[in-house]
């Protein structure tokens, strides 16, 4: 184990691991503040940096709260305060950069910068909030459900 | 106490009038560039380009497009955006023709850079992507490529990063640097993306 790994553990820093991911993993939580949570298949568990967000996984944060989550495929997500996320589908194959992600904000904030599968094919993206579909032609966006 | 009533009333019909269904704000690049949203409703739909734009959509599904303030954005989303997680980051080694092992020039270099800037990246994770230039079959370069990023994961496991945050994939020659025609050999096609998440 090499010096550098100490230190990263010193620091508090979490390793999230992937070699080898469960077919629907779709990515890990990076930042992670106040009263945050995933529900999945009817639990709710907390949601510190390094927890692995899956296909049909849902993201609610509290009035203190906000989360960062980057998938698979490099998108990098952010909910802010107040927020409920649905991560609907998320595929990912590496070889061939295609895949599919579809996501509801049913409350609150969700900033996206979008990655490889919206640049192989953007036509397997999309961003529903109340009222609104959203086609990503890339990069960097950010959904506001109001109320 | 009509007065009231009447504010009351007028108090509604502006939350029920003003209070949009929700609304998207696109964001500049980190290239400077903007990228687009089509916005779309069960009426309408309207094509979302330019920086620091909104579009508004109501309860009846009208889309209002309108020109944001840049500081007034940053400022109402200050706590989503300060939650992004780190932009990826990748280093890029290149290989002798037809080789899975040999690098050019060296590794030692991109390694350091590596283990500087993992640190900075919570709960990280490694993708060790190979490619390929054009000569050979399709089939062969997808060999070739996963063969390139395992000899690189295999390096970057010596030097003491655990397997288990590596991930390994193999792009053949789909995603090259240079465009070349077919059974073309290009050194700058022939390489492995380190990718730090």
């Amino acid at each position: 184990m090499g010096h550098w790994k100490h230190a990263a553990l010193a620091c508090g820093i979490a390793f999230a691991g992937h070699a080898a991911w469960a077919a629907d993993e779709a990515g890990v939580v990076k930042t992670s503040k106040g009263n945050v949570a995933i529900e999945r298949g009817g639990q709710q568990v907390g949601a510190p940096v390094g927890t692995r967000i899956f296909s049909s996984d849902r993201v609610v944060t509290g009035a203190d709260g906000s989360v960062g989550i980057t998938l698979h495929d490099n998108t990098i997500l952010s909910a802010g305060p107040n927020s409920l996320v649905d991560l609907n589908k998320f595929a990912f194959n590496s070889t061939t950069h295609t895949g599919a992600i579809d996501a509801t904000v049913k409350r609150g904030t969700l900033s996206v910068i979008s990655g490889k599968i919206a640049k192989a094919s953007p036509e397997a993206v999309s961003f529903t909030a109340p009222g609104m579909t959203l086609g990503v032609r890339g990069t960097s966006f950010i959904i506001d459900a109001g109320l | 106490m009509g007065a009231i009533a009447a504010g009351i009333i007028g108090l509604a019909f502006l939350i029920m009038n003003w209070q949009p269904g929700s609304r998207v704000v696109l964001l500049p690049d980190s290239n400077g560039k903007t990228g687009a949203v089509i916005v779309k409703t069960d009426t309408s739909q309207q094509l979302l380009s330019t920086a620091y734009g909104s579009a508004s959509v109501n309860t009846k599904g009208v889309i209002t497009l309108q020109a944001e303030d840049a500081a007034k954005v940053t400022q109402r989303y200050a706590s989503t955006l300060d939650a992004r997680p780190q932009p990826p980051v990748s280093f890029i080694l290149y290989f002798e023709f037809g080789s899975a092992v040999d690098i050019v020039p060296a590794f030692k270099p991109v390694l350091a850079q590596l283990l500087a800037a993992l640190p900075t990246y919570p709960a990280p994770e490694i993708t060790v992507i190979g490619h390929t230039d054009r000569v050979g079959s399709l089939e062969s370069n997808d060999l070739l490529s996963l063969q390139r990023a395992q000899t690189v994961r295999d390096l970057i496991v010596q030097a003491g990063i655990p397997s288990d945050i590596i991930g390994v994939s193999g792009r053949g020659e789909r995603e090259p640097v240079v465009t070349t025609d077919d059974e073309v050999p290009e050194e700058r096609n022939r390489r492995v993306e380190i990718n730090l998440r």
